[in-house]
């Protein structure tokens, strides 16, 4: 086998460039191919009506009205849908003891959240349609509502599940080293904090949606659907509606962002497919802006009382907390609810040599949204206790944060080595990463800065973050669990007649320019112009079978299958090459399109003219010789239950005191995603990440009232990043291969999200030090940080 | 007064006629009932700008104006900027710097940078974000989309003065 | 979600389209730019029977400098003003908010007429209209009437138009000589509405006389409260401590955002900072 130097050195390797996407064009010129852009014959819209309490028992609807309402094609209730789709459930074997109860599409006994649907109307028009869910009459009887999840444990709190003794759903408890003496040693220093994490969503600006069309003829499904793991939703598709799996297609053209908010299963998408098969014909559902708001998965919603113990030299001695996390009436299907508080176990100090290790998380049931996997998965939670709490640390000792990271951080030549929770560790670069961080954000100049505003009172702060990302998940992440998620994934290539490729991949796009490094890495690999590589993925019909892009996988996984097809599809055209050219296999490469002489790249044959040969004059080859134009690869992690990216970040803020208003002034980010394939995508990927991150730090929380309304379902209520407040974000690269596969890339899409509002948060309560005051908070509204900036 | 009504007007050049229940807002109009599609829909309530349209060479939300209102305005979507090239430098940086990820904002930022450059603005970072700062992207994190902007910006001032 | 069903007009003369309103019995409403409206249709707040639009009005339509000042007709759109000649020397404290209003292509179909006949709390046009004196022109069943700024907003939404009258134009009066202007709001997020803001006229600095200051985004409507304008006229506006305290006049409301008690903080901010930026 080729090694990893000559693929990745070869004059016209396209690994490594910032080669432009090429979807781009289209994109540009308004051609692309959303969901809602199909417009299938006979297609019918559907409409919900949905759940106007938090909880509330439904003793009947009455749906005659909706049904004679102008355009109507039919109604479906919770009870009259559930005859035609069965419930879910959403545990999974490997998180021992997670709990949940059966989900309806729509909801049948009893509604859950506001938001949740009970009724769809099926009309021509979306507008009838709603027309229609005007004229429900539902008999529904409010029940008082479990919204905070502190109390949702207490005795005289409702339990939300009769089948449960109590609201809980899970709970884990990781328990290292002796975390009470470590903290009762002499001359160990212990804060404490409280730390509060919103509510937030991933707000894609394209909604969830999908069009699903049944033909009797052939038993089919089709699903055009929005989102990141089509094997999966073919597989839930067939089994709630009994079809078979061959018989459910999923298709995924251009997804207009996702998140992880479209890789779930939501009720109003399947009862749309439920009523394409009841109707024989096409139905679209596009969720509106409000259903958005009450319907896709929300995250983070946790509580965490956490310490950190710090010797007089700054050495960490252990962290030991409590999370507390509401999810929401269910465990979300198939991938659960309960995987955020496990990454927070699983994560928090990762990047940190320390001995001893405490942490418990439970998970419970309220009447609010259902809570789930968003990007950089539980994430912000762990990096913020073990970042935030190691500043505030080296606050009460008198020691600067980058040194104190210095003192603590993996070394760099440590691995590969566990974490203290008991994750295996390898090619990581903390110290680099660091160091280079502090070199481009001309730390000092900052500090310098920092003194010289204090006199004139302004406040500025700088804040880090040390940071590790889980990507490149193996089947020990769902599949051992029992979900129907493929760990591996799958990559195709085909040479055509012509002389291009054809390649196509389980992985899929939703903007992160997944079928442009597909592209670079075949192209580069195989040796042709990029130009001549055509690009297929997300559609479960012909792609082969895999998982999807989440948990940062897609380069990681599906760069890695495309690599080893590429190269193997090499192998097989050189055999034909060296019979063709009499010429000894080994004295031949592929370069530019061409079969040249390794070494001197003296050209022998196009390869147009070697296809054609095999595919229209195969009269002309030895009659052993039966080549095969194409080949498959599939791939998976194997020794590593995930491979970690890690990386280093910084922000500079200034507070107003006098209103509490943060400004981030710049961002920096340094990142170690291993081999980088397109610098342009990742830079863009960690900034957009960065971003997210800002949001969750300083703007986004879904607000609830005591009775479970979610109070600010709109985007001029729930606010996002906007272009005029983002800073500018300064991206650098450290780049470890993982050994764990030849392409060496390792996840880069959540660091970013992950990372950034730990390093807000620090740079904020620098800010803030003179004033002896800190904030625990998330988002850090202006209203928050005037509250603590006047609290006594 | 009527529930439908009949409508004239002239998109991305083409006259077109056509009757539209009086409710239906103009970038449903457009999408649905004319299919030019690359006008997107975010929120319908005006605030993230997926929907930006010019009409009557003005920037507008094309979810907040019915399209019985564009009776007898000249309208130009997406796919008329680039059809008659007016996109097309903007096109070239977009792509430069990647300015776009999963691409659903990108019609709308189009627009809005087009009426930005169009009225002369200047090559200055802050003025063009707080320009763009009503056209939502979850994606990019707007650096990019500023720089593309700003290349466009830069390059015109330098083929004028080349030219002059 | 989409738009409910009503019935469209689209008069072309004032007197038709006050017959319109009248025959509709309250369940006709006037369409605008439509940029306030439009998302209260599209979210079902608003279901009128029929929308009057305006657009074809020649009543309504008018932007000039009279010998009492700038009349703006009600279908002015914010970004014709914008572009109005000399708009900065005219009306200077018009000239510093526009660009705060929402966003460009807001800006492009939203009117002055549909903001002030909406009168949200936390819009800027009504307190700009309370700072300079303005005088708001109506027409209706009973003729045409004007009501000065300090008579026509009466709570949340409520104004003094009735619903089957229509804003015809507003008259922002002249400037005078030595008149200064002062303009700021707290917002998160450039082109939001505001947490607080205010919008000042004086008739002199150091001192301070003849205050108009309009809150906006403090309460049920834009306002003005008249103790603190007397207590800070004939000051140099350095001290504004005392004043302060007449802010309890305002009855301060809360939202998701922020609460009233942070807001009253704010107003007092924001009044600082505008006097502050008067002053240097
Ligand atoms: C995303 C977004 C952000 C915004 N941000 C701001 C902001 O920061 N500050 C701000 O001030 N505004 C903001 N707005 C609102 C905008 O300024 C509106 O345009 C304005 O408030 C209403 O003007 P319009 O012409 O669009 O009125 P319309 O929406 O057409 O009408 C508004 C109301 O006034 C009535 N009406 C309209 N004209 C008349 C008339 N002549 N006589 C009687 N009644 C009439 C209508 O019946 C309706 O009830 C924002 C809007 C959006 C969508
Ligand atoms: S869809 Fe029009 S602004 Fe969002
Ligand atoms: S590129 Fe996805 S929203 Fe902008």
């Amino acid at each position: 086998m080729t090694g990893p130097a000559m693929i990745f050195d070869k004059p016209n390797s396209y690994i490594g460039q910032p080669t432009p996407r090429a979807d781009a064009a289209r994109l540009l010129a308004g051609r692309g191919r959303f969901v809602d852009d199909l417009q299938l014959p006979r297609m019918v819209h559907a409409a919900f009506y949905r759940s106007p309490y938090a909880h509330a028992k439904i003793n009947g609807i009455d749906v005659t009205e909706a049904r004679a309402a102008p355009g109507v094609v039919a109604v479906y209730t919770g009870a009259e849908l559930s005859k035609h789709v069965t419930p879910y459930v959403g545990v999974l074997s490997h998180l021992a003891g997670l709990r949940s109860a059966p989900q309806h599409p729509l909801a049948v006994d009893a509604a859950r959240w506001q938001g949740e649907p009970l009724v769809m109307v099926i009309a021509q028009t979306r507008a009838q349609a709603e027309d229609a869910c005007e004229l429900i009459d539902p008999d529904l009887e409010e029940l008082p509502a479990v919204v905070d999840s502190e109390t949702a444990l207490d005795a005289e709190t409702p339990v939300l599940h009769s089948e449960f003794d109590s609201n809980l759903a899970w709970e884990r408890t990781v328990d290292v080293g002796d975390i009470d003496s470590a903290f009762a040693a002499p001359g160990v220093t212990v804060v404490e904090r409280q730390f509060r994490f919103g509510r937030h969503t991933g707000v894609t600006l394209e909604s969830r949606g999908t069009v699903c069309d049944y033909d009797p003829s052939e038993e089919q499904l089709t699903v055009y659907y929005s989102g990141q793991a089509p094997h999966m939703m073919q597989v839930i598709y067939s089994k709630h509606l009994g079809i078979a799996e061959e018989n459910v297609r999923v298709i995924s053209n251009d997804v207009g962002g996702s998140f992880g908010i479209k890789i779930h299963t939501y009720g109003d998408e399947i009862a749309a497919g439920v009523a394409a098969k009841l109707l024989n014909r096409p139905v679209k559902f596009i969720a509106d802006r409000l259903e958005s708001f009450m319907t896709d998965i929300h995250a983070r919603d946790h509580v965490v009382t956490a310490k950190m113990g710090i010797s007089e030299q700054g050495t960490i001695v252990g962290i030991d907390f409590d999370d507390l996390t509401g999810i929401g009436p269910f465990s979300m299907y198939p991938r659960t609810s309960a995987i955020e508080c496990n990454q927070v176990l699983n994560l928090t100090g990762a990047p940190y040599a320390m001995e001893n290790y405490r942490a418990k998380g439970r998970v419970v049931f309220q009447n609010k949204t259902l809570m789930c996997q968003y990007r950089a998965v539980g994430h912000p939670i762990a990096m913020a206790i073990a970042d935030c709490l190691l500043e505030d640390c080296a606050r009460s000792i008198g020691m600067d944060p980058v040194d104190v990271r210095r003192k603590n951080l993996m070394a760099d030549d440590s691995y590969p080595r566990n974490s203290t929770s008991g994750m295996k560790l390898d090619d990581l670069s903390h110290q680099k990463a660091l160091e280079k961080l502090t070199e481009i954000m001309d730390y000092k100049g900052l500090r310098d800065d920092q003194e010289a505003k204090r006199k004139a009172g302004v406040y500025r702060g700088i804040g880090f973050v040390s940071m590790v990302e889980v990507t490149n998940p193996s089947p020990m992440f769902y599949g051992i669990g029992g979900a129907p998620i493929a760990s591996q994934d799958g990559a195709t290539v085909r040479l055509d007649a012509g002389g291009a490729l054809h390649i196509s991949s389980s992985i899929t796009e939703q903007g992160q320019g997944t079928n442009a490094i597909l592209g670079q890495i075949a192209a580069g690999v195989f040796g042709v112009d990029i130009e001549r590589v055509k690009v297929s993925t997300g559609d479960t019909k012909t792609v082969p079978y895999g998982g999807g892009t989440w948990a940062s996988r897609g380069a990681g996984i599906g760069g890695e299958a495309m690599l080893q097809a590429a190269h193997a599809l090499k192998e097989q055209v050189l055999e034909v090459a060296g019979v063709l050219l009499q010429t000894p296999v080994e004295a031949l490469d592929i370069k530019n399109g061409c079969v040249v002489d390794a070494g001197t790249d003296n050209e022998r044959m196009p390869l147009a003219d070697l296809a054609r040969t095999v595919y229209y004059r195969g009269n002309e080859l030895p009659s052993d010789l039966k080549p095969e134009l194409i080949a498959t690869r599939h791939y998976r992690v194997s020794d590593f239950p995930f491979v970690f990216t890690n990386g280093a970040m910084a922000a500079h803020v200034e507070v107003d005191i006098e209103t509490g208003f943060v400004k981030v002034l710049h961002f920096w980010a340094v990142e170690d995603c291993g081999r980088v394939i397109n610098p342009m995508l990742v830079d863009e990927q960690v900034r957009g990440g960065v971003v997210q991150g800002i949001g969750g730090a300083l703007y986004e929380e879904c607000l609830y009232s005591p009775e479970g309304q979610l109070m600010n379902a709109t985007m001029a209520d729930y606010i996002v990043p906007m272009a005029a407040e983002m800073p500018e974000i300064t991206v650098a690269h450290i780049e470890t291969p993982t050994k764990t596969s030849v392409l060496g890339a390792k996840g880069a899409g959540e660091a970013g999200t992950g990372g950034a509002p730990a390093a807000i948060m620090n740079a904020v309560n620098d800010a803030l030090s003179p004033l002896g005051k800190s904030i625990w908070q998330m988002p850090m509204t202006p209203e928050r940080v005037l509250q603590v900036i006047n609290r006594n | 007064m009527s529930k439908t009504a009949n409508i004239t007007l002239k998109i991305n050049g083409e006259d077109i006629t056509a009757t539209v229940p009086v409710r239906l807002n103009l970038v449903d109009f457009l999408r649905h009932d004319v299919g030019l599609t690359g006008s997107h829909v975010g929120c319908e309530h005006g605030v993230c700008g997926a929907c930006t349209v010019e009409v009557n060479g003005d920037a507008v939300r094309g979810c907040l104006m019915l399209a019985v209102q564009a009776d007898g305005t000249e309208v130009t979507t997406v796919e008329g900027l680039s059809d008659s090239g007016r996109s097309a430098a903007l096109i070239r940086s977009f792509t430069a710097r990647n300015a776009l990820q999963c691409g659903f904002c990108t019609p709308g930022m189009l627009a809005s940078a087009l009426s930005y450059i169009d009225a002369g603005g200047a090559a200055d970072k802050a003025a063009i974000r707080e320009h763009i700062s009503g056209n939502y992207c979850r994606c990019t994190g707007y650096q990019s989309i500023v720089e593309a902007i700003c290349d466009v910006i830069t390059e015109n001032a330098t083929t004028e003065e080349a030219g002059a | 979600m989409k738009a409910p069903d009503f019935d469209y007009a689209r008069p072309s003369s004032l007197q038709e389209a006050l017959a319109l309103l009248a025959a509709g019995e309250g369940g006709a409403q006037p369409l605008a730019g439509g940029q306030s409206l439009m998302p209260m249709l599209n979210f079902r707040i608003s279901t009128p029977e029929m929308l009057v639009d305006l657009s074809g009005l020649p009543e309504l339509r008018g932007l000039e400098q009279t010998p009492q000042g700038l009349r703006i007709g009600a279908m002015t759109r914010y970004c014709e003003l914008e572009a109005f000649p000399d708009l900065a020397k005219i009306q200077p404290l018009v000239a510093a908010a526009l660009p705060h209003i929402a966003h460009d292509a807001i800006r492009n179909r939203g009117t002055i007429g549909g903001s002030v006949a909406l009168a949200d709390p936390a819009a800027e046009m009504p307190a700009i209209l309370l700072a300079l004196g303005a005088v708001i022109s109506l027409d209706g069943p009973n003729g045409p009437r004007d009501v000065a700024a300090d008579d026509y907003f009466l709570g949340y939404y409520e104004t003094a138009c009735e619903p089957d009258e229509l804003i015809t134009s507003i008259l922002l009066p002249k400037i005078e000589p030595g008149d200064s202007f002062g303009f700021h709001e707290l917002v998160q997020r450039h082109g939001d509405y505001a947490m607080a803001g205010v919008a000042i006229r004086s008739s002199g600095i150091a001192p301070l006389a003849g205050l108009r200051i309009g809150f906006f985004g403090v309460a049920d409507r834009a306002l003005r409260v008249t103790a603190l304008e007397d207590a800070l006229n004939g000051t140099d506006g350095t001290d504004i401590a005392g004043a302060l305290s007449h802010l309890s006049e305002i009855d301060f409301q809360g939202d998701t955002k922020i609460t009233a008690e942070t807001r009253a903080h704010y107003a007092g901010v924001a009044l600082k900072r505008a006097l502050k930026e008067m002053l240097t």
